[in-house]
């Protein structure tokens, strides 16, 4: 019996016209931004981490307060972090090595044109091997910095490809002019997929410093702890230390000491965020498809009052009406799904290959078939729930006037 | 109205009313019939428009309820049943031949004649085999797979005939079922309801031709302004026999 009506309705769905599978758009949408997301997963927690520069896994960093916390306007470092803090956290039983990071904004010019970028501090001595190693640097085309280099500097990968807009790309060899100083670039950077690092000049610590009348502040202090299973130790002393150096009491720091852990979780409250966004938008196109399926059910029955009063006549019961109906929306309901669900997975596809093309990560792109089937599920149901109204509607039509339309 | 006492009619309508209240005028549509219908008998129920004959064919044909009054099908008084049970009585006992034919345009000849079958949870196999032995007794066993569109008033009135007997019931119930027919395409309708009759069918037939009224039923019940005005009658033609129409009109079950 259920499967006869069943058939009834999968006979009806197939005479639909375009108009009723325009109406699943909200459904389709809403399961698309859903799987697609969830598809993407850990693609995307990669793709962010690159963009804020997080790869190691084994240094600290330290900032003035306010900064890795996006807060709001105005909680920036007003009190940025000095030369003093720098030395007093280097002499930490705790810690290995602390280096000074400095990155500031810059004219560039070059080929007649200027740009707005970044310029960063490349430190001396052992901690230029340090900090080549932590950031991974490796040339495309020409060398790193070494300590006896005046007027050089390295790019990053973009200038290389000119997507900064200077309307020629820079090789080695050629002269850039930073801050109104002319500079000899001896090497490209090879592509981090982050807008930080790709879009970067690095130079020596000394020629930063006469660029940018920094003095002796500094943005970040990347801190090596000397045993990294007790990072967070390294982290208490950090704070103490900076506490007293600072003169600030508990709960009061202008400063913040990160783990990696606790980037790795601003990175996930950010992403959160977005998920939240998303899940948010697919809710909503999804509730609207829904009234898009209640609506198109109602217009369904009332174009259809003939025909039901048509099956009322041969011995259709009120269930049997209200059984035709119902199981059509959750058919149409289904499809939507469908069609969200395929083109779902799809975009997860591309996108974590985009992703790993853009950010050079080797994420494996694979289809996650719960999430299908419930996704599947949940949009049938929906479908059904926003035929009841309607299918309750056709059910309760009084044949006498269903027949005289 | 004193032949047939005795002996229990198929369907009595006992002083029947059915009143339509739109604002503050009463229609009334119909006001206090009672007639009773044989089995076997072909009946002709004849008015002109506004005379309260589409009205009673929905009483009879259990699409509506009096509001005054009771009607009996088979001994039960239908009159009390539920939506549910006029809707199951209606599919197993009352055959509906329409004017407009009403088929269901998204589906085949043959799916329109298993559909009253479907309704009754007979099995698909034995649907198929009884909805294509009707076709074919309506001479339609080569356009079983045309949707209606494909077919001419006369076909779709054929379908809608098999599609009358599919649940071999009581009663066949036909409203204008020539209305939308040139006069050779009903003849040809009318043929197969004579031919169905001469089975034993009981057959009531609502129309406003008082020549096709007259030519074809036994019993001809003029309807005026909701009420009964007279009944004609015509001798009974002897039935006849044909073998494998017989069978098929009956069923197999």
């Amino acid at each position: 019996m259920l499967s006869d009506i069943f058939t009834l309705s999968m006979k009806n769905l197939k005479h639909r016209g375009l108009r009723s599978w325009l109406t699943l758009l909200g459904i389709f949408i809403g399961v698309a931004a859903v799987v697609s997301l969830i598809s993407l997963g850990n693609g995307l927690q990669t793709a962010v981490s690159s963009q804020f520069g997080i790869s190691s896994t084994e240094l600290l960093s330290v900032q003035a307060g306010g900064i890795s916390d996006f807060g709001p306007p105005g909680s920036g470092a007003v009190d940025p972090l000095t030369t003093k803090e720098l030395e007093a956290i280097e002499k930490l039983s705790s810690v290995k090595r602390a280096v000074g990071r400095d990155i500031v904004s810059a004219k560039l010019e070059y080929n007649k044109r200027a740009v707005f970028g970044y310029a960063t501090n490349i430190p001396s001595g052992d901690n230029r091997k340090f900090i080549y190693e932590q950031i991974e640097a490796k040339t495309i085309v020409g060398r790193l910095l070494k300590d006896e280099d005046v007027g050089k500097v390295i790019l990053g990968y973009n200038f290389y490809t000119d997507s900064v807009g200077l309307g020629k790309k820079v090789v080695p060899g050629n002269t850039v002019i930073i801050q109104n100083k002319s500079f000899q670039v001896v090497g490209i950077l090879e592509k981090k997929g982050s807008f930080i690092f790709d879009n970067v000049a690095y130079m020596n610590e000394d020629e930063l410093d006469s660029i940018s009348n920094y003095g002796d502040k500094i943005d970040i202090i990347a801190v090596q702890p000397v045993n990294k299973d007790e990072i967070l130790k390294t982290k208490e002393d950090i704070e103490k230390i900076l506490r007293k150096v600072r003169d600030v009491k508990v709960g009061d720091e202008n400063f913040e000491v990160s783990t990696p852990e606790s980037s790795l979780e601003s990175v996930n409250a950010i992403l959160g965020g977005v998920q939240m966004f998303i899940v948010i938008v697919a809710s909503i196109s999804i509730f609207i498809g829904a009234l898009g399926i209640v609506n198109t059910m109602t217009t369904s029955v009332l174009e259809r009052k003939k025909e039901i009063g048509i099956m009322k006549s041969i011995g259709a019961t009120n269930y049997q009406i209200f059984l035709q109906f119902f199981i059509e929306s959750s058919l149409l309901g289904l499809v939507g799904g469908f069609v969200g669900a395929a083109f779902g997975t799809l975009i997860g596809f591309i996108g974590v290959l985009g992703i790993n093309s853009f950010v050079n990560s080797d994420l494996t792109p694979s289809i996650n078939f719960a999430l299908i089937f419930f996704s599947l599920l949940g949009s049938f149901i929906i479908g059904g729930i926003a035929g009841i109204a309607p299918a309750i509607r056709a059910a309760n039509q009084n044949p006498v006037e269903a027949l005289r339309e | 109205m004193k032949k047939g006492e005795g002996k229990s009619a198929l369907i009595e309508l006992k002083d029947v009313f059915k009143y339509y209240y739109m604002g503050d005028n009463v229609v009334k549509a119909v006001d206090g019939i009672s007639l009773k219908i044989n089995e076997g008998e072909f009946v002709a129920i004849m008015g002109p428009s506004g005379s309260g004959k589409s009205t009673s064919m929905n009483l009879v044909g259990s699409l509506d309820v009096p509001t005054k009054g009771h009607i009996f099908l088979d001994g039960e008084d239908i009159s009390t049943f539920s939506e549910s049970d006029l809707s199951q009585l209606r599919g197993q006992k009352i055959g509906f031949i329409f004017q407009s034919f009403n088929l269901i345009p998204n589906l085949t000849a043959k799916e329109n004649v298993m559909l009253p079958m479907t309704f009754q949870g007979v099995p698909i196999e034995e649907r198929e085999i009884r909805a294509e032995e009707l076709l074919s007794l309506v001479e339609l066993g080569d356009r079983m797979d045309h949707y209606p569109n494909e077919l001419s008033g006369g076909q779709k009135q054929r379908v809608a005939i098999a599609r009358s007997l599919a649940n071999e019931p009581e009663v066949i119930l036909a409203d204008e079922p020539t209305g939308n027919l040139d006069t050779k395409t009903g003849d040809i309708v009318m043929h197969f309801l004579d031919r169905l009759h001469k089975q034993g069918k009981t057959i009531i037939m609502i129309t406003h031709e008082s020549e096709l009224a007259e030519r074809h039923a036994e019993i001809v019940y003029w309807l005026r302004d909701g009420k009964l005005e007279k009944i004609t009658k015509k001798k009974k033609e002897k039935k006849y026999i044909d073998g494998e129409f017989k069978k098929i009109v009956k069923g197999r079950r």
